[in-house]
């Protein structure tokens, strides 16, 4: 038997192994402890290891095997990866049975519950975008409770119809173990959910509407499983009517406690990031395992565990984001990816092995059939009437295309077969046809729909989710209209949502983020300042990648730009995004043809850079945008770290030098037109804080220095060294043509008013609080000089 | 307004003009009179009795808004020194929730009318365009709520914004062309694709008044 093992291909072969093995094991002790123990080398200890190595080699099997589809991109553009992932399984379980003729593998209740489901959650929690999730909660809820007990009771008894009609035959159930059979089927799975719709890219309000009800359907599926799971077990005649208020009475608790558990996890997790300024290491260990914990407390109070974890992830997002410092959240979020997805990928492929289970297989055709048939068409209608309703109370109003992939979009997946295969056989006498069923249901929906809904989606062509650069004016514009929504409310005295909401921002603000957050955290959580944060770095790191490329930044005063005017700021961006930016720069060296053009097309590319590299290219040159630094001194906060000071310092180097540039070529006034350069310089300035290039000033009036000082500063020895050379900054014509214009800012700023000035910018000590003084500093000399028009504003 | 409008008619005149149904009418009429205090007119202080406006950030623009000649329909420039019902329901109407049954020709109005409101907002002197003055002002009373925010930063913040703008109005500008300030046109092209249903109407269902006014 031993040989035979031998010929199966090793991966497989090493699952069936440690029967083998096992048996050569023994029985090589029975030789050797017949005679005196022999010293042996080297040995092999299988039994030793076999549990670790097994799981382990499942988890690399299931990773080679993604790594394996996705080498042809035409198939996985085709198929979803889910799908793959359960033929796979297949084939292993085939492959194990046909060497072993045991199944040796399925997917118990108890790992899936415990292991595999929780990482995929809390994964969905933590990302969850909120706002979205709560402007929409009234639609999610009612489709996951409603829309359950709806699909689960007309299922179950619909099924019960059927079986009365005696098409299925002969079996022994009742209708309780119809209902109970239904409440199991009937809930759309948000691991299947996920795997699907991540590839079909569906504008996010649908999406969030099926994945929130995914989600939250599980405390319905709970209720109505337990439910019926102990009506069975108590028999259908001594069920009374105390039972079901009993039943109805525990959905509340159930869901209601879960959130409950899940929402002081979360609190208590965001309390405890506030203080581990000191541990960064072990940082996203605390998130993890207090999240674990409360779906584990929540699963042994017998509430709802899934709504526990996701709501401790949607709760916390806000205060763990603000409180660890970057690298922990990094390493937060790709190990929760990794994990939820290793957790899919293994979830997928055991579902197909667990199939290659000969034991479990009853077929009753007339039960599946109907099975799948009913599961459908209850949902079609119980999406469409439910929608109709909606529809009344809803701002955005659900179309049919919506509907359709509502509809469509409600896969069942691993939930329902975990729950099958809890089953007590005692007690559900037919279990096995259940288990049947349901993997068949799973598969079908899984593979076919899967396969099937993106076509569908392109077809029907519905709304795409758009990735559009969060533009500032939008945000900000986004911003006021809260307000003005929120004083109309206020005005016309209701309560809607937006009065509810900033409510809640508010309570948030005085209470909540001060006991959660860091303080040092809740002066930069402000979302338009992480945008402006973002815009800047995008435009310093095209700068540094620019200066890489060219060896120094001299293209700055390059010559062949005479067609810069002629710069097309519409060219549409290049869809492909390099992770390096050297490596994108080198790409399109040779297709360089303006340069200002080449660097806009790059910046523009490189904005579609992930924020991570980003990050990590500029980490050494950031500024932050400036915010109160008074708390610098106190003996209860941390002295800002060494990197922040440094920045400042280099910020400050350098934007003296450039000022001092600027200064000494003003002195030289008018010169006429090769505008392109100024206009270079200007952008070169003014592109710190904004997506823009015009090649036109912006009017302005007040005298803003600290404008420049905002920026970020690139401390690049070629930038600086360029400064003193520089710029043929023919003044730009604002500030020859006196009556129609008004000075830019930075106009303003490079005045040199007197020599003395220029002395006192010479890189002097500054303390931290430098910026203060460099604006003191230069403050009170700044004045409106006498040929500049003046805006009537002021 | 006082019991000779309550006629059926006069509420049905409005109704037309304003879109609104009867019942919304009496509510917004109720709540009228709360504000105003059973005066026939609303002024600027009246707003003050509203106690959760207080925290808004850019309350006085808002009220402003409500004064503002522009979006009464008037045809003259500058505030009103009082509204009366009529005025309140005719800005009320600017949050309306765009109906179904619109075709498309009465949706882009619609949508304008409200990027309108929203434009006279930030324009307050009236000339047309809003300037990077203007701009600023409006950006730093926004982000004045966050008490960790600069005025400095709230500028470069305004300044950035208009300058994306600049760049998306006017993608190319000649080296003598001065960006004088945000038209309404460019204000439209600003917006162009970007979805403001949710954003810019105020469901009037609930219409319970939470507040008594003091």
């Amino acid at each position: 038997m031993s040989l035979e093992m031998r010929q199966v291909p090793l991966a497989e072969g090493l699952l069936v192994l440690p029967a083998a093995r096992a048996q050569e094991k023994s029985s090589g002790d029975h030789t050797a402890g017949s005679g005196p123990y022999v010293f042996q080398i080297v040995s092999f200890k299988w039994d030793h290891v076999q549990e670790p190595y097994i799981i382990a080699l499942w988890i690399l099997v299931a990773s080679l095997a993604k790594i394996v589809f996705h080498l042809s991109h035409k198939v996985t553009r085709v198929v979803p990866e889910s799908a793959l992932l359960i033929v796979l399984g297949l084939f292993l379980g085939g492959i194990v049975w046909a060497a072993d003729h045991i199944a040796s593998f399925t997917l118990t209740p108890n790992v899936f519950f415990f292991y595999l489901l929780p990482p995929i959650v809390l994964d969905a929690g933590y990302f969850m975008p909120n706002k979205l999730f709560f402007g929409n909660l009234g639609t999610i809820l009612l489709y996951a409770v409603i829309g359950t007990v709806w699909n689960a009771a007309t299922t179950g008894m619909s099924l019960y119809g059927v079986y009365l009609s005696g098409i299925m035959g002969q079996l022994d159930i009742g209708l309780l173990d119809f209902l109970l059979f239904g409440s199991l089927i009937a809930a759309v799975d948000p691991v299947a959910v996920l795997a699907v719709f991540e590839e079909v890219h569906v504008n996010e309000v649908l999406f969030i509407i099926v994945f929130g009800e995914s989600l939250l359907n599980d405390a319905v599926t709970v209720v109505l499983y337990n439910v019926f799971d102990s009506f069975v077990a108590m028999g259908a005649d001594n069920v009374t009517g105390v039972d079901c208020v009993k039943g109805i009475v525990s959905f509340f608790v159930v869901s209601l406690g879960g959130t409950f558990v899940g929402i002081v996890f979360a609190f208590l997790l965001s309390l405890v990031t506030r203080f581990t300024k000191h541990v960064r290491i072990i940082e996203p260990g605390f998130v993890f395992v207090i999240s674990y914990l409360s779906y584990l407390t929540a699963e042994m109070l017998s509430l709802s565990a899934i709504l526990a974890i996701t709501f401790c992830g949607v709760c916390c997002q806000k205060y763990v984001k603000a409180n660890i410092c970057d690298q922990s959240s990094t390493t937060v979020r790709y190990t929760m990816k990794m994990l939820a997805s290793g957790s899919e990928t293994i979830i997928f492929m055991f579902l197909g092995i667990s199939a290659v289970n000969p034991d479990i297989w009853t077929w009753n055709t007339a039960f599946i059939l109907l099975t799948l048939v009913f599961i459908s068409v209850y949902r079609v209608i119980g999406v469409v009437i439910q929608t109709w309703v909606l529809n009344h109370y809803r701002v955005v109003q659900l179309e049919i295309i919506d509907q359709v992939v509502m509809s469509y979009g409600g896969l069942r997946g691993a939930v329902a077969f975990a729950l099958v295969a809890l089953l007590d056989e005692k007690k559900v006498k037919e279990k096995n046809l259940f288990v049947s069923t349901t993997i068949i249901v799973v598969f079908f929906t899984v593979i076919f729909q899967g396969l099937t809904i993106k076509p569908l989606v392109q077809w029907l062509k519905v709304k795409k989710s758009e990735h559009r650069e969060p533009k500032l004016n939008e945000k900000l514009h986004g911003r006021a209209f809260d307000h003005i929504l929120s004083a109309v409310e206020d005005i016309s005295g209701q309560i809607g949502h937006n009065y509810l909401r900033d409510k809640w921002s508010n309570f948030d603000r005085k209470i909540l983020s001060k006991v959660l957050m860091r303080r040092s955290a809740q002066k930069s959580r402000d979302q338009i300042l992480n945008i402006f944060h973002e815009l800047n770095l995008k435009d310093a790191i095209s700068y540094v990648a620019e200066g890489e490329r060219r060896g120094s930044l001299a293209f700055i005063r390059s010559s062949s730009t005479d067609n810069m005017v002629n710069v097309d700021f519409s060219t549409p961006r290049p869809s492909t995004v390099e992770a390096s930016v050297s490596c994108l720069l080198r790409e399109k060296a040779s297709s360089v043809c303006l340069d200002m053009q080449a660097l806009e097309q790059r910046r523009k590319s490189i904005r579609d850079t992930e924020d991570t590299v980003t990050h990590h290219t500029l980490q050494q040159y950031l500024y932050k945008p400036r915010q109160e630094h008074i708390h610098l001194y106190s003996r209860h906060e941390i002295i800002q770290n060494e990197d922040e000071k440094q920045d400042k310092e280099i910020f400050h180097r350098t934007m003296r030098k450039r000022l001092e540039s600027f200064k000494s070529t003003k002195l030289g006034i008018n010169q006429p037109k090769k505008l392109n350069k100024s206009h270079k310089r200007d952008r070169g300035q003014k592109r710190r804080n904004s997506n823009a290039i015009p090649n036109g000033k912006i009017p302005s009036e007040n005298p803003v220095p600290d404008f420049t000082l905002k920026e970020k500063g690139i401390d690049n020895p070629a930038f600086s060294a360029d400064d003193d050379q520089s710029i043929y900054m023919k003044f730009p014509p604002w500030l020859t043509d006196e009556d129609s214009v008004v000075p830019s800012q930075r106009a303003r700023v490079q005045l040199p008013y007197s020599p003395n000035n220029f002395r006192r910018l010479t890189p002097f000590r500054l303390s931290n609080k430098s910026v203060d003084s460099f604006l003191l500093a230069d403050g009170p000399e700044e004045r409106p000089r006498a040929f500049l028009p003046e805006t009537t504003h002021m | 307004m006082g019991s000779a409008h309550s006629m059926p008619e006069e509420i049905q005149e409005l109704a037309d003009k304003t879109g609104f149904t009867l019942e919304q009418i009496e509510h917004l009429h109720r709540r009228f009179k709360q504000i105003s205090g059973d005066q026939r007119t609303i002024r600027k202080e009246s707003f003050d009795r509203i106690p959760d406006l207080e925290f808004n950030p850019i309350r006085s623009k808002i009220v402003r808004a409500f004064f503002d000649k522009r979006n009464l329909r008037q045809a003259s420039d500058g505030l009103a020194e009082e509204i009366n019902f009529e005025d309140f329901l005719t800005i009320m109407s600017y949050f309306r929730p765009m109906e179904m049954n619109m075709d498309e020709e009465q949706l882009d109005h619609f949508r304008k009318e409200k990027l309108k409101f929203l434009f006279h907002m930030y324009d307050s002197d009236n000339d047309g365009k809003i300037t990077l003055q203007e701009y600023r002002k409006v950006v730093e009373e926004l982000l004045s709520r966050n008490p960790h925010l600069e005025k400095e930063s709230a500028r470069s913040i305004a300044d950035g914004a208009m300058m994306e703008a600049a760049s998306i109005c006017v993608g190319q500008m000649e080296p003598d062309q001065v960006y004088e300030g945000i038209t309404f046109e460019d204000f439209l092209k600003m917006w162009q694709g970007i979805d403001i249903d949710t954003k810019m109407h105020v469901r009037f269902l609930n219409m319970e008044p939470i507040a008594h006014c003091h």
